[in-house]
């Protein structure tokens, strides 16, 4: 067990590598740099820029180095601890982000343990139920929630929760706690406004879930060995939690590496439009303003959150399945 | 004298069919059974395919909305940016029948706009006194139909002098309904352009990394892996902040579609490669390389065939999140901009929860969205279960 939890951390660095290439190649490839838009917008306000404190400032941060040497500044950088500095804001990233990235896990995690109490029962009925009027139902239920925007649902939920409980519109907690540190008020106050953008970004996934989890427990219903255990005149009930369930329980575990993505993309959004104190508006600024290592950092935070949530959720499917960590250590 | 035997004790009754003997009916059942031989895989799919009716419902759907998106100018009431001064954020107008229980035809009330001025708001009533009625093929709006050809032919045209905002109007007074049948023009070609992109690439790169392996094979896995443990919205949003504002609408058009597919091709790559894999070890590969086929020819004629119609039912699943994509992009203002219309960035006018509460209409376009999704998921679902060798 302990080989494979190895082996499954040493793929992941190569993976992350590669993630921070790829980042760091897309948050340089707009032409020109923050200075530059910046010298622009001065300018364009009919101010002189101090040139000689941006050039300082571009000296410092090695900007006038190539560009391999820039990235490998970056990576060294972050595995101190250090995720640059942001220009917009004139303070080091970790500053910067601060509470933000701790709200936007909350938050995700959040959702993917809403998404997984509420796929289970209902893939589970749809399965043992099939073609009834409460699977077709639920269907279709789940295809609306994955057809609507995810913004537009957002906006509407925002809109009907303060016209029916008062919630106060936006935000993760109530405006007056949001420059105070964390205390208990602050924390129900959290809890309160958290349901919101946990049922918006939740409902795509669970509609997924509920039909990758109705597909597979149907398949396993239909093989031989629930056949034979039905025919020994097993209970209906004991034959579905005993064999089949432990089945799809599997794919459940391991479905989490293909939510998780779209969990952090749904919140992203959610976020903007709710104006929540977590990743998703500063990311968007950040990005329009090319304050590159607050976008890559950011880019880079999320990315990370993914690797490592597909991680857990690989350890987990090889304690519960260990056809999967003989496999996995065969092969590689 | 006869005597009564006693009944056999739960007997069958015998059974006697009641219909005409037919001596040919033996050969009519091999008959079909041999047509069903003889037809083509394309024919055997189109059967199974027919069998589920929601998904003919959904693509017959989507043929009458693809066709249509040709002649929207025809099917538009107005043009896209024509506006209206004195009918900003109108409510929608109901269409009637009957005025003061005489058959009229259909036909609309004209709206009286008075400013509330505690709140500022306009207020909009029907003016039951003023009755308009609709025109149908009628000559309207003078357009250029696709830019070039000049035309004034609409299917249906408000009364000479009146108005018809059947979805109300927004905060220029320009009419929803004109904005979301144009919308449908990008909207639904950028799904289509996404994959078709998504497509070429998945095919392209899963096919060499699956029937040469080696090296090519264990970057791709690496890079596909990277990719679809990255949260894709972020990183569409990154792309997207690449592209120059100065770009032309036409170029953000192609450059958001190309964004879209660059980061889909991932899932058919796999598909593609894994195919491939179980495939060329087949004994008709082995055939062809012996008679002296190449590579090209193998994976072309021989290899991709076999599984194309599972790929394309898999990419047809992949479209709605094209459009959703799009949709969530334009909205956040880093997708498709004015004067470019599509149904994202018509829903960006309904940003915020005000405009919610007082027009909630400027959220209509939201109804096609989720109509086309779930179309192209019903389609998507009937063509994969048609495809399937083994159902």
């Amino acid at each position: 067990m302990l080989r494979y939890i190895l082996w499954r951390v040493m793929v992941m660095i190569p993976t992350l590598v590669l993630i921070s290439m790829l980042i760091f190649t897309i948050i340089e490839l707009p032409p020109g740099d923050y200075f530059e838009s910046y010298i622009e917008q001065l300018k364009a306000i009919g101010e002189k820029a101090d040139l000689q404190e941006i050039e300082e400032l571009r000296a410092r941060y090695g900007f006038d180095q190539p560009e391999p040497i820039r990235y490998l500044n970056w990576v060294v950088g972050m595995l101190h601890g250090d995720f640059g500095y942001s220009f917009e804001y004139r303070l080091p990233v970790t500053d910067v982000v601060g509470d933000r990235i701790w709200l936007t896990i909350l938050v995700s995690t959040v959702t993917i343990v809403f998404t997984w109490l509420l796929a289970f029962p209902i893939g589970v009925y749809s399965a043992t139920h099939q073609y009834s009027w409460g699977d077709y139902g639920l269907t279709l239920l789940g295809l609306i929630g994955l057809a609507i925007p995810n913004f537009v649902l957002a906006l509407v939920l925002m809109y009907f929760a303060n016209i029916w409980f008062g919630t106060s519109i936006g935000h993760l907690m109530d405006p007056n706690y949001i420059s105070e540190p964390m205390s208990w008020a602050k924390f129900k106050s959290i809890l309160e406004h958290l349901w919101i953008p946990v049922i918006i970004i939740g409902t795509a996934g669970t509609a997924g879930m509920v039909r990758r989890l109705r597909a597979n427990l149907l398949d396993e219903l239909h093989k031989q060995y629930v056949m034979t255990a039905k025919a020994k005149g097993l209970h209906p009930f004991k034959v579905l939690v005993r064999y089949p369930l432990r089945m799809s329980l599997n794919f459940f575990i391991s479905d989490i590496g293909s939510i998780l993505p779209s969990v952090i993309s749904g919140a992203e959004i959610t976020a903007v439009v709710l104006s929540l104190e977590t990743t998703g508006p500063m990311l968007i600024r950040a990005l329009q303003s090319q304050d590159m290592y607050l976008a890559g950092s950011f880019l880079m935070f999320l990315s990370f959150l993914t690797v490592i949530g597909v991680l857990i959720s690989d350890i987990a499917l090889a304690l519960f399945d260990p056809r999967i960590r003989l496999r996995g250590g065969k092969t590689k | 004298m006869t005597v009564d035997r006693p009944r056999e004790a739960g007997a069958l009754a015998h059974y006697v069919h009641q219909g005409p003997f037919d001596p040919y009916d033996v050969e009519k059942t091999a008959q079909g059974s041999s047509q069903a031989k003889e037809a083509s895989q394309l024919t055997l799919m189109w059967w199974r395919f027919k069998k589920h009716r929601l998904a003919l419902i959904s693509g017959i759907l989507l043929l009458i909305a693809y066709i249509a998106i040709v002649f929207v100018e025809i099917l538009a009431p107005y043009k896209v940016h024509s506006r209206n001064v004195d009918f900003i954020y109108a409510p929608p107008q109901g269409v009637h029948l009957f005025h003061d229980g005489n058959f009229v035809g259909p036909f609309v009330y004209g709206q009286k706009m008075e400013l509330d001025m505690t709140t500022l708001r306009r207020v909009y009533s029907d003016d039951h006194s003023d009755v308009q009625k609709l025109r149908f093929f009628c000559s309207g709006e003078s357009y250029r139909f696709w830019g070039a050809i000049p035309g004034n032919f609409h299917l249906v045209c408000p009364a000479e002098g009146g108005q018809f905002h059947l979805l109300g109007t927004d905060r220029l007074g320009r009419d929803m309904l004109s904005r979301i049948i144009y919308g449908a023009r990008i909207s639904l070609t950028i799904g289509l352009l996404g994959v078709a992109t998504s497509f070429i690439l998945g095919i392209v790169i899963g096919g060499i990394a699956g029937y040469w392996g080696g090296w090519f094979d264990l970057v791709t896995q690496r890079v596909i892996e990277v990719l679809q443990s990255i949260p894709h919205i972020p990183l569409w949003l990154a792309l997207a902040a690449i592209m120059p504002a100065d770009w032309s609408p036409m170029l953000i058009y192609l450059g958001i579609t190309f964004i879209l597919g660059m980061l889909d091709w991932t899932g058919l790559a796999r598909a593609v490669r894994s195919k491939l894999l179980a495939l060329r070890e087949e004994d008709y590969v082995l055939a062809a390389q012996l008679m002296g086929a190449g590579s090209t020819r193998i994976i072309g004629r021989h290899l991709i065939p076999g599984f194309m119609s599972h790929l394309i039912a898999s990419a047809t699943l992949t479209i709605p999140g094209m459009i959703l994509g799009e949709t969530t992009l334009s909205f956040l203002g880093l997708g498709l901009r004015p004067p470019i219309t599509s149904w994202g960035v018509l829903l960006t006018e309904a940003r915020s929860v005000s405009a919610v509460a007082l027009y909630p209409w400027l959220l209509i376009p939201v109804v096609p969205v989720i109509f086309v999704i779930l179309a192209f998921n019903f389609l998507g679902d009937g063509l994969r279960d048609a495809a399937d060798p083994y159902k």
